[in-house]
């Protein structure tokens, strides 16, 4: 009796129950992104100045939760399913340890659901960072320990996966290259959940009296060991998606193993020094220390990410090349699968990403820089780039992959659907555009009011900060409209989507059940090594169009780095 | 074919790198050391490098410090809740607290002197941010900074907080004013 089912339109094979938690994880993830979405609303049209929605205490409560929801919880539960996919999908081998897997879901489920009820009861709208002394309830903490506790279980059952495939030679060769950029991933998000547990232990026991102090400056530093941290799981689990779509939409190959398994392998060695990007203005830093951090020693891990900028757009170029797609520079971006979503969401995430995530991090992450940049809205203007269109906009187009493949339904509404990554990328690019110009102007994260009604002293921001804060609302209220719709194609192809599998029903899309027994029925051949090609590239430019892209992106990097330079350059002289 | 195949050469490690990928790579590392490089330049010819002078502190030590120096210097006070216009001699020390939910006093200043800016919180974290110059500080309770800072513009500046800092956060707002 087998465990496996082979999808007839991939040639995927999907273990039973790796498939029960795929599923299960990424609808977990799907039902945090929409509440994340919902509360999005909320922030938005109170930031927006002329709209001002939320009175104080409720604006900071959405804050908080949009926070910990979007960056942590929609986000995780979706990785722990990219892990299950990378590991016991790709590699054909049975997942190691379900009912460990499983214990580790429901943990991290008890643990979301119990932050959020602390967040919504109130005392605990202390943002995702809750810097000390500033005290949540104690069951904000504990929420979060469970949801890393089970999230590093999560990591652990990826990691036997990988060694029972190689145990039972389920693989020919070494493992394929998107499953050793989430083996990247999980092993950042193990250096991740440590930095968690060390800083979030003892500040749980401190919300309920049993230490007495901690100290506000090393829960920074330690702190942001996960939550910097965090975000880079997500730079490493969204490149390797597009490495999977790239070679699932296009059946492109890496244009080099050696060059993308490098720079992931810098990922592991460097990224994680990018924690120090938030405590370049503390107090009592030395430089040395925060030039080493900050640059992730000499930029190491920035080269990474401009490696994968020209490989993975490169490899996309190379196939559509061979294909016949050769006119000009760019016949092959101009021939690319658009309509298809999961495509189309990939590219613009690299895009955003790339042009706009990228060079924003590094030059608000320089030492001096950020003096002008920290704690403006220019920050979240950053992650948004990196996190909303990098990360989530990646990883909904995966979802739509996955609609038919993995829940065995048609996808509902594919006109819509053929939209959305373009709705999303675009309204989310507004939006951080003009956040981005906000923050140039001084106008703080974080705060209820730039009116400062109630101050005893006044101020006022240019009026340019306004226009530009509105605008950036009706970005923001665009991006929400977007995601809905992506909620509704996904939601909606679960629950009325065409079954590809008569037993595909309610059940098993949202608690995962098994699909009927005879289902599993397949017999997985050893996962081939790819077919050689022969190699033409060595001696010429395989793909010059992506190269044109690459130096634009350099150039862009180069004049906005230097731009802000020069805005430092006028501010009050400081030593 | 794909990138979710096992590579198609056992020995992967030893195919040669396109030409492609050796140029970029050496562009962006090139890049990459200018940019580190950068910011040591900046610390020997930029004027804008933060002090990395700070002492651990409690607010019952550094709260008689900033009263000393508004006893001393008040030059008049300002609004319903009489905050102290303080105007200190140039090139000497100052002190501005944060605690909820306002920065405490309101500083004088003369343009293009430099004086020793202390800075503290009695509480929780804060964010001081000088408006509309846009000068940012991490300000945390325990620590005291301490910057040397040289205002070369006149006029009337605003200290927003940007750390959250709970429900009255929105209206901790300071004041420097710089005279000619």
């Amino acid at each position: 009796m087998s465990n496996f089912r082979l999808c007839p339109d991939t040639g995927l094979f999907f273990d039973k129950n790796a498939e029960s938690l795929i599923k299960v994880n990424a609808v977990a993830a799907v039902v945090f992104l929409l509440v994340a979405g919902i509360l999005a609303l909320g922030v938005a049209l109170t930031r927006w100045p002329a709209v001002h929605l939320l009175p104080a205490d409720q604006f900071y409560m959405f804050l908080t939760a949009h926070g910990v929801d979007a960056l942590l919880f929609w986000i995780i539960f979706f990785e722990i399913a990219i892990l299950y996919f990378a590991s016991s999908t790709l590699l054909r081998c049975r997942l190691a340890a379900p009912r460990w897997a499983w214990l580790g879901f429901a943990l991290m489920l008890i643990g979301a659901v119990t932050t959020n009820v602390a967040i919504f009861q109130g005392n605990s709208s202390v943002m995702m960072t809750s810097y000390v002394p500033m005290m949540a309830a104690p069951h904000f903490y504990l929420g979060l320990i469970l949801f890393a506790v089970g999230a590093l279980i999560g990591c652990f059952v990826f990691f036997g996966t990988l060694v029972l495939a190689k145990d039972q030679k389920t693989y020919e060769g070494s493992i394929p290259l998107v499953t050793f950029g989430a083996m990247t991933a999980a092993i950042i998000a193990v250096f991740t959940i440590a930095c968690g547990a060390i800083i979030l232990i003892p500040t749980f026991l401190w919300s309920i009296g049993y230490i007495s102090y901690i100290d506000p400056e090393m829960y920074r530093v330690i702190w942001w060991g996960m939550g910097h941290s965090s975000q880079q799981i997500n730079v490493v689990a969204h490149v390797s998606v597009w490495y999977l779509v790239a070679g699932i939409t296009l059946g492109a190959r890496p244009m080099s193993e050696k060059v993308s398994r490098f720079a992931f392998l810098l990922y592991i060695l460097f990224l994680q020094l990018a924690s120090a990007h938030h405590i370049l203005v503390d107090p009592g830093i030395s430089a040395e220390w925060k030039i080493f951090n900050t640059s992730y020693a000499m930029y190491l891990a920035v080269l990474a990410s401009m490696i994968h900028g020209l490989t993975v757009p490169g490899a996309m170029e190379v196939a559509q090349r061979e294909k016949g797609y050769t006119h000009g520079m760019f016949e092959w971006l101009r021939k690319a699968p658009w309509g298809n979503p999961a495509f189309s969401s990939t590219f613009i995430s690299l895009i955003i990403f790339g042009f706009i995530g990228g060079i924003t991090g590094v030059v608000m992450g320089t030492e001096q820089i950020n003096l002008i940049i920290h704690n403006t809205i220019y920050v979240p203007a950053h992650f948004h780039a990196t996190v909303a269109v990098g990360t989530t906009l990646t990883f909904m187009g995966l979802t739509f992959f996955l609609i038919p493949v993995l829940f065995r339904r048609q996808m509902i509404l594919p006109t819509l659907a053929k939209w959305q990554p373009f709705m999303f990328g675009g309204s989310m690019t507004i939006l951080i555009l003009f956040m981005m110009g906000a923050g140039t102007l001084g106008v703080s994260r974080r705060h209820w009011d730039m009116d400062f009604a109630g101050a005893a002293l006044s101020f006022e921001y240019s009026g340019m900060a306004y226009t530009l804060m509105g605008i950036a609302g009706i970005g923001a209220v665009l991006a929400v409209i977007s995601g809905g719709a992506y909620l509704l194609i996904t939601v909606g192809s679960l629950l009325f989507g065409k079954k590809l599998d008569p037993s595909a029903g309610i059940l098993q899309n949202f608690l995962g059940v098994p699909l009927s027994r005879d289902t599993y029925n397949a017999e997985p051949e050893v996962l081939p090594m790819a077919a050689a090609v022969e190699e033409h590239g060595s001696a010429g430019f395989e793909a010059p169009g992506t190269f044109v892209l690459a130096m634009i992106l350099l150039i862009s990097f180069v004049v906005y780095y230097f731009i802000n330079w020069k805005y430092l350059a006028s501010v009050w002289p400081l030593s | 074919m794909t990138s979710y195949l096992p590579p198609a050469q056992r020995i992967w490690w030893n195919v040669p790198v396109g030409r492609q990928e050796i140029i970029w790579i050496a562009i962006a590392l090139v890049w990459c050391l200018i940019m580190f490089f950068m910011m040591p330049y900046w610390h020997v010819y930029g004027k804008q490098n933060l002090s990395t002078e700070a002492y651990k502190t409690t607010p019952a030590q550094f709260g008689p410090k900033v009263q000393a120096m508004i006893d001393q210097y008040t030059v008049r006070t300002e609004t319903d809740q009489q905050i102290p216009v303080v105007a200190p001699p140039a090139g000497s020390d100052i002190y501005m607290l944060g605690r909820l939910w306002q920065w405490w006093p309101i500083l004088e200043l003369e343009k293009d002197k430099t004086y020793r800016l202390h800075i503290s919180s009695m509480d929780w974290n804060h964010g001081f941010s000088l408006q509309p110059v846009n000068i940012n500080l991490q300000v945390v309770p325990g620590y005291e900074m301490v910057l040397n800072i040289t205002p070369d513009t006149a006029g009337e500046f605003g200290v927003v907080c940007n750390e959250y800092c709970g429900i009255g956060h929105h209206s901790m707002l300071g004041r420097i004013y710089v005279k000619e």
